[in-house]
């Protein structure tokens, strides 16, 4: 567990220094959601919301995975990730927990805007909605951590991973869309399906991707 | 020789297939003549997902051997997913429009062929901008696996969802559909196979001489 702790401690400490991922998700989150809350002005926003937020959510975090992974690969700070004394799974796990940090904080910026912007509500839901963001995130960045360095590995670098991101994770944004949908609505009997279906996704891409890491960045 | 075999199964084969939909399976009672634009549909859509299956184990030898004939492989399939794909799409669509009144009615196996086709674009889409052969290998092959692994998460995130598109007609659920309808399906379901291993043949064939080729090309510039 250490190693893992580490590198979360090492991206935080850049992140503090530069601020530069954190600020880009944030600004181009909260752009995603003023221009929809202004397209889809006059049409029914509580039908709209849950797929408004997601597709902020999922912008704002490629956005995030790129900077994360190619600062790696910029300096060769990868090489150096490698030769330290801790195994390719610890180094994804570390890079997950830290990208996972970094996106949630940005997301739980982004929530109350879109909540006003779209005359909504501060209540229980919130907390609901909150929980759900908890575990798509998760989901989203356990493969995005992976795909972003391929991605970062090819010729076209961070204009690769929208194109590979977007399908692997539409089970992801279907469900948690859903899930966020149902909560918002009267009956949320139904919200335990997609969120199975957010939990089965973490986990099978976070146990496949920490066994298939080591091809990634092998050289 | 195999090949060769393969591509006069599949142009008599295709004749075959054409006579059992279009002569010998009756016309269905409530659907009429549309009904027979299914015996292409269903075996394409098979298909679709087999060359996925196909991808992975691919893949996942390729992990395992490190030998390229197995990124060849998985490579040649996902070229033909995205042709199985696309036609199902559009058998579909000719369907639906006549059927439903709508070319896309947003149903979820229906969306779940489109993931399925991005997923396999995405893939050579990767490919393209990996130059370096063994490393074009060895990252693709990865996202080929992981991939894969999203089918039946898609299948399951996406089913759950009521669902206009027609129940099974075949195995153990399928709806009690006439003897001489499945004989049809079945013809065809074997003619778009054998037409699927001779293109996979001849796309692999041609894959092999690329990768000599640019053994070729590497030694040159090296020398």
């Amino acid at each position: 567990m250490k190693p893992v702790a580490a590198i979360v401690f090492k991206d935080i400490a850049i992140e503090y220094k530069n601020r530069e991922a954190f600020t880009s998700m944030l600004l181009f989150g909260l752009l995603v959601v003023v221009v929809f809350s202004f397209a889809f002005e006059g049409s029914d926003r509580r039908s709209l919301a849950p797929g408004m937020l997601w597709v902020a959510y999922a912008f704002a975090g490629i956005l995030g995975l790129n900077r994360s992974l190619n600062m790696e690969i910029d300096n060769d700070c990868l090489q150096g990730l490698l030769l330290s004394p801790l195994s390719r799974g610890d180094l994804y796990l570390g890079k997950v927990a830290g990208n996972l940090v970094f996106t949630l904080i940005a997301e739980l910026v982004i929530l109350p805007f879109f909540v006003i912007l779209n005359n909504l509500t501060f209540d229980i839901v919130l907390l609901w909605i909150v929980g759900i963001t908890l575990l798509g995130t998760l989901g989203f960045v356990a493969i995005g951590t992976t795909l972003s360095l391929i991605s970062a590995q090819t010729r076209m670098k961070e204009v690769l991973l929208p194109v590979l991101q977007i399908p692997m994770t539409f089970p992801v944004i279907l469900s948690a869309v859903q899930a966020t949908a149902l909560v918002m609505s009267e009956d949320s009997s139904g919200v335990s399906f997609p969120l199975s279906v957010l939990g089965i996704f973490s986990t099978v891409y976070i146990a496949a991707s920490y066994f298939v890491f080591e091809y990634i960045v092998e050289e | 020789m195999l090949s060769r075999i393969l591509g006069i199964a599949s142009v008599v084969g295709i004749i075959v297939a054409l006579y059992f939909a279009l002569v010998f399976a009756p016309t269905e009672q409530t659907m009429g003549i549309l009904q027979r634009v299914f015996y292409f549909h269903l075996p394409q859509a098979i298909l679709s997902y087999i060359a996925a299956f196909l991808l992975g184990f691919g893949s996942l030898m390729y992990l395992a051997t490190r030998d390229l004939k197995w990124d060849r492989f998985a490579y040649c399939n996902a070229e033909l997913g995205v042709l199985f794909t696309a036609t199902t799409l559009i058998t579909g669509m000719i369907w639906g429009r006549l059927a439903w009144n709508v070319w896309w009615a947003g149903d979820a196996r229906t969306n779940l062929e489109l993931i399925l086709g991005l997923l396999y674009v995405g893939y050579l889409m990767l490919r393209a901008y990996l130059p370096e052969r063994e490393k074009r290998a060895r990252l693709s092959t990865v996202f080929g696996f992981l991939a894969v692994l999203d089918v039946p998460i898609n299948y399951g995130a996406i089913y759950w969802w009521e669902t206009q598109h027609p129940k099974p007609v075949l195995g153990p659920r399928g709806g009690g559909a006439d003897p001489e309808i499945k004989i049809a399906i079945y013809v065809s379901l074997l003619v778009f196979s054998i037409v699927y291993a001779w293109l996979l043949t001849k796309r692999l064939g041609v894959a092999r001489l690329e990768d000599e080729v640019g053994a070729l090309e590497a030694s040159v510039e090296a020398s």
